[in-house]
């Protein structure tokens, strides 16, 4: 339990997936503007995120790692499939999102409307493919691991999102140098944010 | 159609309308300053020239390639499934560049960790496909893709530069610092420009050098 906590806490602050590694920067700047779509596309990254990285955990101990299909056969416990990962991981994630999407515009019309052209625009977040990338390279030993893993990292990217977008609401108010306006400050104040973030990095965990 | 045929056929290989579309990203269309494209890996690994410059490479082939393919394609595949056809393209060139990268230079593809994963969902990639090679032939499709990867290398370049040597005062692993005796002026490296928050304001500085140099880029409110 404590460890599970441990990697809930550090994937929120220490290892935030913005300040920390700048992944899914693009959608990061490009919904920032208000706090109303940077909070809806936050929780459908959380959400995709929680779902993607126990399948993949999956994906990756039982087909893609090397000896992972030894379950099957132990004839297999030389195959490495290792080099497939990508392909693999970004299909489960495409199909994820279209079946979120799905399932969303079913039961929740109205969440899908305000989500709108942000649903399917997560398959190609970096953080998502980022998550399930990290959670590959840190070898997680358990699947509830990977799962607070992926939760915890879209907690913090919401949280990130949220913050930045509360910025720019009242930035629009000051008098930005004209060649700074826009894309150059956010990406000042992301650094001084992302600074503020580093103070988390004494935290031993 | 066949008047069209003859059209493309006719059109010299290099004509103006061909440079610009290698030359455009350079400056007024620059896709990580302009466009906002493909911000996630140009900060990441920007602590050092050599990684930021075999990521670049990386991106350039990877662009070229996988933008020549969807153009050819782009007849056949089906508008509501293209996003995961262009994943599918993209990832089958990301998996090659990643082999390549473990068999050449090993210890620079361990130091790229995910992020030569992460090419797959670089929205310079995704973006210039779905917003030109979906709709051009696979020449200026192919020339789209190598001027838009190579002014994304120039900027991963260009801020790799700057931290590099003022972070640790070398360049692609040469102590040029040392080599210039500044140290023994009292001069110390800033080890602040190795730490991922610096990255964002370098970027924004030189972001704010190209606006006030073309004006017409600055944002309205």
């Amino acid at each position: 339990m404590q460890e599970l906590i441990n990697i809930f806490v550090k994937s929120i602050f220490i290892e935030n997936m913005i300040f920390a590694y700048f992944l899914g920067m693009c959608s990061y700047l490009a919904v920032s503007k208000t706090v109303k779509t940077g909070v809806g596309l936050g929780l459908a990254v959380t959400f995709v995120l929680t779902i993607t990285l126990p399948v993949n955990y999956l994906l990756e101990n039982y087909v893609l790692k090397e000896g992972a299909l030894s379950w099957l056969d132990p004839e297999f416990v030389e195959v490495d499939l290792s080099f497939l990962s990508f392909i693999m991981f970004i299909a489960v994630i495409a199909s994820m999102v279209q079946l979120v999407e799905m399932v969303v515009e079913k039961f929740a019309p109205a969440l899908y409307s305000a989500l709108g052209i942000f649903l399917p625009l997560i398959a190609v977040n970096c953080s998502i493919l980022g998550g399930s990338l990290f959670m590959q390279e840190r070898a997680y030993t358990s699947i509830t691991q990977a799962t607070v893993f992926g939760f915890g990292s879209g907690i913090g990217w919401l949280l990130a999102v949220v913050a930045i977008a509360a910025i720019r609401e009242r930035l629009k108010y000051s008098h930005v140098p004209g060649p700074l306006r826009g894309l150059g400050i956010t990406f000042i104040i992301t650094g001084l944010m992302g600074m503020a973030f580093m103070s988390f990095m004494g935290i031993k965990l | 159609m066949s008047k069209a045929m003859e059209k493309t056929a006719r059109e010299p290989l290099f004509s103006k309308k061909n440079r610009r579309l290698l030359i455009d990203p350079m400056n007024e269309n620059n896709p990580i300053t302009v466009q906002v494209l493909g911000i996630c890996s140009a900060l990441a690994i920007t602590v050092k020239m050599k990684p930021a410059l075999v990521m670049g490479i990386s991106v350039i082939v990877v662009m070229a390639a996988a933008n020549v393919l969807t153009s050819l394609l782009r007849n056949l595949i089906p508008n509501r499934i293209r996003i995961i056809v262009q994943l599918v393209v993209v990832a089958l060139m990301v998996i090659l560049v990643d082999q390549v990268l473990k068999a050449f230079v090993y210890d620079v593809s361990k130091e790229l960790s995910v992020f030569v994963g992460l090419i797959i969902t670089n929205c310079i990639i995704m973006g210039r496909i779905e917003a030109f090679s979906l709709g051009n032939s696979p020449w200026k499709a192919f020339l789209d893709g190598v001027g838009n990867g190579v002014a994304y290398a120039g900027i991963l370049l260009l801020v790799a530069f700057f931290r590099e040597l003022l972070g640790n005062g070398t360049l692609f692993d040469y102590p040029i610092m040392a080599q210039l005796g500044v140290y023994d002026m009292g001069y110390t490296n800033n080890g602040m420009m190795l730490l991922p928050p610096m990255a964002l304001i370098v970027v924004a500085i030189v972001i704010w050098i190209q606006r006030a140099k073309t004006p017409s880029l600055i944002e309205k409110d």
